[in-house]
């Protein structure tokens, strides 16, 4: 059944983005979570996406798969705060390599993909019970 | 007598199978709009129908897997991934994906009226077929 495999495509697509707008979330939430500059702190996160085959039979039907969750390889954030606690010797304290605009963007991407990807449901999911209702009446 | 009947509907229902399998591409494309290294692709439905139909014009050919397959013309699915094409793009993303997800939902609209329009014409061969065979008053 073809117009199956739009609802398991659709769907693999929500869950791909609803993965990246957690992502998301999680960076903006934990930005100003400071840490000693020698310390090991939060990352800013990023997820890959890989297309992937839905149906063995129907290679064209290709949904979205998270591959992994990778950290960015960026510096941290190096903020010159004497007072803080978690200050170092020169005085600085460093935040997460985490750039607000960069997120920002993100979610935009990912909401309207979301958003697409659940209109792509509610039309398959209205031409699939137009033809179930062929021939009733 | 029976045939003939099936005859009615063989277009149609090929028709249909097709344009619920452009969908599926459609939907891939756009589940895939944000995956690095993913190209567009699309259903000549054009070609895909006229291989699908054949030369005789309306039965279709068996899907031939193996070599011991005997090729045959039936009423069956449309076979292969026959007419399945990459898009050639306009402007290709820095990640080399090809996904211009405006031009996919535009498409994905068009081909599920398009389908629409198949089940209207269903409908209405039904609704003759249904005059013929109830009882004159």
């Amino acid at each position: 059944m073809s117009m199956n495999n739009v609802f398991h495509i659709a769907a693999s697509a929500l869950t791909a983005q609803s993965m990246r707008l957690n992502a998301v979330a999680s960076n903006l939430a934990n930005a100003e979570s400071a840490h000693a500059s020698t310390g090991e702190g939060y990352k800013a996160k990023q997820v890959m996406f890989q297309a992937v085959a839905m149906d063995r039979a129907e290679p064209w039907a290709q949904g979205v798969r998270m591959t992994e969750v990778v950290e960015d390889p960026r510096p941290d954030r190096l903020v010159y705060d004497p007072k803080h606690p978690l200050a170092d010797a020169k005085g600085y304290v460093a935040y997460p390599n985490v750039d607000a605009v960069e997120e920002m963007v993100n979610m935009i991407s990912a909401s309207r993909s979301y958003q697409t990807n659940a209109e792509v449901m509610a039309t398959a999911k209205d031409l699939m019970s137009r033809t179930l209702a062929l021939l009733q009446s | 007598m029976l045939s003939k009947i099936d005859h009615e509907f063989a277009f149609i229902q090929t028709a249909m199978s097709l344009r619920a399998r452009r969908q599926e591409i459609l939907a891939s494309n756009l589940a895939n709009s944000d995956t690095p290294n993913y190209k567009a692709r699309d259903l000549d439905f054009a070609s895909a129908l006229r291989s699908a139909v054949g030369a005789s014009g309306g039965t279709l050919a068996l899907a031939t897997t193996s070599a011991g397959h005997i090729g045959g013309m039936g009423a069956g699915g449309a076979a292969g991934a026959a007419g399945v094409k990459y898009r050639s793009v306009v402007q290709p993303s820095l990640d080399g994906n090809t996904v211009d997800p405006d031009v996919e939902r535009g498409h994905f609209a068009d081909n599920a009226m398009q389908y629409q329009f198949l089940l209207e014409r269903m409908r209405g061969s039904v609704e003759k077929m249904k005059m013929a065979l109830s009882e004159v008053r």
